[in-house]
């Protein structure tokens, strides 16, 4: 088993509370889902969407991440499966692609020699 | 946990109504904000760490902070709530005062507040409906549109407009008031009343749209009838129509999905404890002078839900009820269904004779059921050429395909190969009623 990360990009909530509740609830089914196969090592959090970037020698601060809405990080989890291909096809069940957001299925590296 | 069903639904009438309240009249479209701000955070949140114990806590306390937030930045830039009036000036006061408008009795009240400043008289009763849906009930533009089976843009055009004349007036509706409460009381019971029956008699082929917004008449009338000022005779004989009605929806489509005539409905579908209920409250509207027309809707129901078969119904009675009800609310539906009626009780031609005495008659030309009486009654006066015009003329203005389905069904009946028909529209007895 390897560990990989999803991080939730974009993804817009829908304007009808009726609909917004069946989104979460497809959100809930499907961590349900991934947990009762035993694929979730940490659910993970949701981000706020603001925040603040440190950056270079002089650790200047400025507000952001100033990233398009469609690519901001929403969230992440931490994820178990057998290999990268496993993971991404685990990751398709994610309700994010009704609302038009993305997936990004990033390995964790390991300490092998 | 899950939450409950319509639980978003639900809290964003109850929320929209209390921020309205806090910012003002006038500033409707903030309160929506903060509400779809809360549900995003929600969404956010619980699809991580799940429902909370309290979602509807939950989601209020999300609000009020918001409304907090709001009030902090905006004190000098807008202008709120005149009752807010100075206790938005000192932090002293301000969240106090916050706190108390989000106590729970505060919010039921300003359900009331919300439900009956949205009809005020110069606005049309179809948008009023719109408003209620839209506001209290949590709709979007889409999902009204499908409930009224209208266009997104002709939905949308007759909410901002209704949303225009709510915010330009005055001030939140005064539920203390008891004789502006009793002066708005008629026009809000119309409101939902047309509420049910959208759901109810409406055009949407979709039965679970149909139940919700039956459900949701229902769910108002219950906030109303728990006011002391709203549980008056009238508010009693409402909601036992509702039930009433209500109690009969799951026999009206049959095991095939097939709409089904009051008279051919397999009765033991019917809802009893809807039914029981609905006596209860037409009990409880027995009181007081007055008698309006959901006391005789709500009679007329009660018959038929008492009847244990379309034959052992009191027909007698219920032409009487209907004729008392013209004579209050005259209306061309309301003599139909006087003329289907007699027709159980005198025969065929009495039922055609009825019809062809209807005043107004030219309002019914686009009603598929107004032609479908006609066709049933010559149907079984045996002219069946007769009658397939009728419910050929009928199946031009069915309004879905339930109806057309069924109405096909007729005009197929009325040809000569067809064997002796089997089912019934709603205006028609299976053999003529002996008096």
């Amino acid at each position: 088993m390897s560990e990989f990360v999803y991080l939730y990009r974009g993804g817009e909530a829908e304007r009808s509370p009726e609909r917004m509740q069946q989104q979460m609830q497809r959100w809930m089914a499907w961590f349900k889902e991934l947990g009762e196969k035993g694929h979730i090592k940490d659910i993970g959090h949701p981000l706020e969407g603001g925040g603040k970037v440190v950056r270079g020698t002089k650790k200047t601060v400025t507000d952001g991440p100033f990233a398009e809405a469609k690519d901001v990080i929403g969230g992440f989890t931490l994820i178990q499966a057998r290999d990268l291909d496993q993971a991404v096809e685990l990751s398709k069940g994610c309700p994010i692609f009704e609302t038009e957001g993305a997936v990004e299925v990033r390995p964790v590296r390991i300490m092998n020699m | 946990m899950e939450p409950s069903d319509h639980l978003f639904r639900h809290e964003a009438g109850r929320m929209v109504a209390t921020l309205t309240r806090i910012f003002g009249v006038h500033n409707l479209a903030l309160a929506e904000d903060v509400v779809q701000d809360a549900f995003c955070r929600a969404l956010e949140v619980w699809k991580f760490r799940g429902v909370p114990e309290n979602p509807s806590a939950w989601l209020m306390m999300t609000a009020k902070n918001r409304a907090l937030d709001v009030l902090r930045r905006e004190r000098t830039a807008r202008t709120f709530a005149p009752e807010l009036g100075r206790l938005l000036e000192s932090e002293w006061t301000l969240a106090p005062a916050v706190e108390e408008f989000f106590s729970s009795k505060e919010i039921q009240d300003d359900q009331l507040r919300m439900m009956f400043s949205c009809c005020p008289p110069r606005l049309p009763e179809e948008a009023q409906v719109a408003l209620i849906l839209h506001i209290l009930c949590g709709f979007s533009v889409d999902e009204v549109a499908a409930a009224f089976v209208s266009t997104h843009d002709a939905i949308e055009k007759r909410i901002t407009r209704a949303k225009k004349i709510f915010a330009s007036s005055k001030r939140f509706f005064d539920i203390a008031d008891a004789q502006d409460f009793a002066a708005r009381l008629p026009a809000v019971h119309r409101a939902l009343y047309l509420l049910f029956n959208e759901g109810y008699h409406g055009a949407s082929s979709e039965s679970a749209v149909r139940v919700e917004l039956c459900q949701e008449a229902m769910r108002l009338m219950a906030l109303l009838r728990a006011h002391p000022l709203g549980s008056t005779p009238a508010s009693y004989a409402l909601s036992a129509l509702m039930s009433l009605h209500a109690a009969r929806l799951p026999g009206r489509l049959d095991s095939s999905g097939d709409l089904r005539a009051l008279l051919d409905q397999d009765r033991s579908r019917w809802d009893a404890r809807l039914v029981e209920e609905g006596e209860k409250l037409l009990e409880l509207s027995a009181s007081g002078p007055e008698l309006t027309e959901y006391h005789l809707e709500a009679s007329i129901a009660w018959v038929h839900a008492a009847a244990p078969s379309a034959e052992e119904t009191n027909w007698e009675m219920i032409v009487e009820l209907y004729d008392r009800l013209l004579a209050l609310r005259p209306s061309p539906v309301v003599a139909l269904n006087r003329a289907i009626a007699i027709a159980q009780r005198e025969g065929p031609q009495r039922g055609i004779e009825e019809i062809r005495a209807i005043a107004n008659a030219d309002r019914l030309a686009a009603y598929p059921f107004y032609h479908a009486a006609l066709g049933e009654f010559e149907f079984r006066s045996g002219r069946p050429e007769i009658a397939a015009e009728h419910f050929g003329a009928a199946l031009a203005c069915a309004r879905n395909p339930m109806e057309r389905r069924f109405l096909q069904q007729r005009v197929t009946a009325c040809s000569p190969d067809t064997p002796p028909a089997t089912a019934d529209t709603p205006a028609t007895p299976r053999r003529p009623a002996a008096r």
